[in-house]
């Protein structure tokens, strides 16, 4: 009991089931959506494991609190992009609408 | 310093400056093409006197961030460098200024530019949080310029990457919370204290380096989305984007752990190149389109570069053909950047002059493009690794590697490996010789357009011809455990 009252372990035990949770829906699922919130549980329970790193004794580390900050823009940025080319794909299929004007100019 | 920081932050900024230019953005090229090259000159002869760089804004690690190029990351910066800026004005023809107004004509610039400066990050960085940015921009505009061929493709590419950037994230937070930095000297230096969790994050991140990579068996992205793509777009993805996972491997096992790296794990990455190789060349050698086949030779090319791993490395003595495989794999990074970004640009005017991207179709090539077929001719024989040409050097170097170190199955799958790249290149190249008649062209070529591939194939050959100097280069700054086998170095105090 200890060790849970400890509070980074109990940090980095959420993360990790956060992980393995999303771990599960990553490849159980195979719908976009399911997928992605998948992606974004997993990265969650990353970002928690890491802010779990930063607390020891004597405070909190401030370097891995940037870095999540950072991690976080990565995982919107990369979560937006693939709603946006998940809705194209679903809009239009995998059709090249306006490949043929490009080939007009060359290869 | 400030050098190595430009070399990222021009490209940004030309990105932005694209942006803003919109429909003139395309005339951009003429200015960042020589500028970049300009910059990676200075570095490379920066680097040959040993590694420049030093930490961003005055602030040392842990706290800040150290850029550094050593010889290795100058070498490939210059490659990289040659082959986007002439892959970026070949890019004119299609994505230029002349022509109805796409949303391609305006994506693809700024695209372009956030790769190149992704790639370029990858290289001078030397910490692992900074390599995974640069590595999730490489990918997101890489993901992006592959949605222009096929979306399902880029799809599929996506989610490995996804799963692949995850895999190194909880890598690096695993490896944090160890060993408490994240710059790749101070890990070298406190690894040893806490070997399990280190490993433990290590395998992770080289995991989803190794989708990132398209190693074989986890290649099954690449092709269909190096294949179905525009051929510039080929040529940036399978020349340089799959480069950066692999180079950030090399960082991960022999700066920042090579203490760690066994000789299983050394040999485990052998035998999966070795598998690529084999597998990625009898793939090529059936596939039907000419841009497939060279996208599944890009999977066996990739395999060699995996042999750096046993034959530089875990030799457990200090091996004198370390420094010579190092410089192999160095080649073939370079050589195979710059060839094979001609075979995908030569492909690409072929089959837009001939209306079709079957090689059954394109009996007769050699007469309607002749500067064309010279130039897929002439990456060709770097590719195969025939004399004289970055090919040959790299797997010359690679085979002596294999013999002194008395590996030779690695040595009997270089010998196949080539023989099989002969095969399969031979197989367009004949179409292209046979017949009599000149086929009929459904599209005209600009004249200059052949002179990209032919540029970069010229390139791949100057670089056997004149291969001294860049081997000095690669070999300068080589990491410690790369003279003297993985497993020889102690961790330091």
């Amino acid at each position: 009991m200890e060790a849970l009252t400890d509070r980074s372990v109990l940090y980095a035990l959420t993360g990790a089931g956060l992980i393995a949770l999303g771990f599960y829906g990553f490849i159980v699922r195979r719908a976009l959506i399911h997928r992605l919130i998948a992606f974004n549980v997993i990265g969650s329970g990353i970002f928690l494991l890491f802010g779990g790193a930063a607390y020891f004794g004597g405070g909190v580390d401030p370097v891995p609190q940037a870095l999540i900050i950072t991690g976080i823009v990565v995982a919107l940025a990369l979560t937006a992009f693939a709603a946006a080319l998940g809705v194209r794909l679903a809009q239009d299929g995998d059709e090249d609408d306006d490949s043929d004007d490009d080939a007009e100019g060359g290869p | 310093m400030s050098l190595l920081f430009a070399l990222a932050a021009a490209p940004l900024g030309f990105m932005l400056a694209s942006l803003i230019l919109g429909r003139r953005a395309p005339h951009l090229i003429w200015i960042a093409a020589p500028v970049m090259l300009a910059l990676a000159v200075l570095v490379a002869l920066g680097a040959s006197a040993g590694a420049t760089g030093g930490p961003l804004g005055g602030w040392d690690a842990p706290l800040g961030i150290v850029l550094e190029a050593d010889g290795l990351a100058a070498a490939l910066i210059l490659a990289s460098a040659v082959t986007a800026a002439i892959t970026g004005l070949f890019a004119l023809a299609r994505f230029g200024p002349a022509g109805r107004e796409t949303t391609r004509r305006y994506t693809f610039w700024p695209l372009f530019y956030g790769l190149w400066a992704a790639l370029n990050a990858v290289f001078i960085s030397r910490d692992l949080f900074n390599l995974y940015v640069a590595l999730e921009l490489l990918s997101l505009c890489a993901v992006a310029l592959a949605a222009f061929g096929s979306r399902k493709a880029a799809m599929h590419y996506l989610m490995v990457a996804l799963a692949g950037s995850l895999a190194y994230l909880l890598g690096v937070v695993l490896i944090f919370a160890s060993v408490g930095t994240l710059d790749i000297g101070l890990i070298a230096q406190r690894a040893g204290d806490a070997r399990t969790p280190v490993l433990i994050g290590a395998a992770l991140m080289s995991a989803g380096l190794l989708a990132k990579t398209a190693l074989f068996p986890l290649h099954g992205w690449l092709p269909p989305a190096h294949g179905a793509a525009p051929p510039v777009v080929s040529a940036l993805l399978s020349a340089l984007v799959v480069k950066a996972s692999f180079f950030i491997l090399l960082r991960i096992w022999f700066e920042a752990l090579p203490a760690l790296a066994g000789p299983d794990m050394a040999q485990a990455f052998g035998v999966l190149g070795a598998g690529a190789v084999l597998y990625g060349s009898v793939l090529a050698l059936r596939q039907q389109g000419l841009k497939a086949l060279i996208a599944y030779s890009t999977v066996a090319q990739l395999g060699y570069l995996f042999f750096v791993f046993p034959l530089a490395g875990a030799g457990g003595a200090v091996t004198p053909w370390a420094a010579g495989a190092w410089g192999a794999m160095g080649f073939q990074l370079s050589a195979h950047m710059l060839a094979k970004a001609g075979l995908f640009l030569a492909a690409g005017i072929i089959i837009h002059a001939l209306g079709s991207g079957t090689i059954r179709d394109m009996a007769g090539a050699g007469r309607a493009l002749p500067v064309t077929v010279l130039a897929f001719g002439l990456c060709a024989i770097s590719l195969m690794g025939l004399p004289p040409s970055g090919g040959f050097m790299a797997k010359y170097l690679m085979l002596i590697a294999a013999l002194e170190s008395g590996a030779w199955p690695y040595a009997a799958v270089i010998i196949a490996g080539g023989l099989l790249a002969a095969a399969y290149l031979f197989r367009p190249i004949a179409r292209f010789m046979s017949g009599t008649d000149t086929p009929a062209l459904q599209a005209r070529v600009h004249w200059a357009l052949p002179l990209a591939p032919l540029a970069l194939g010229l390139c791949a050959l100057t670089l056997g011809v004149l291969s001294a100097g860049p081997y000095e280069l690669m070999v300068t700054g080589l990491p410690q455990a790369g003279e003297a086998g993985l497993d020889e170095v102690e961790p330091g105090p």
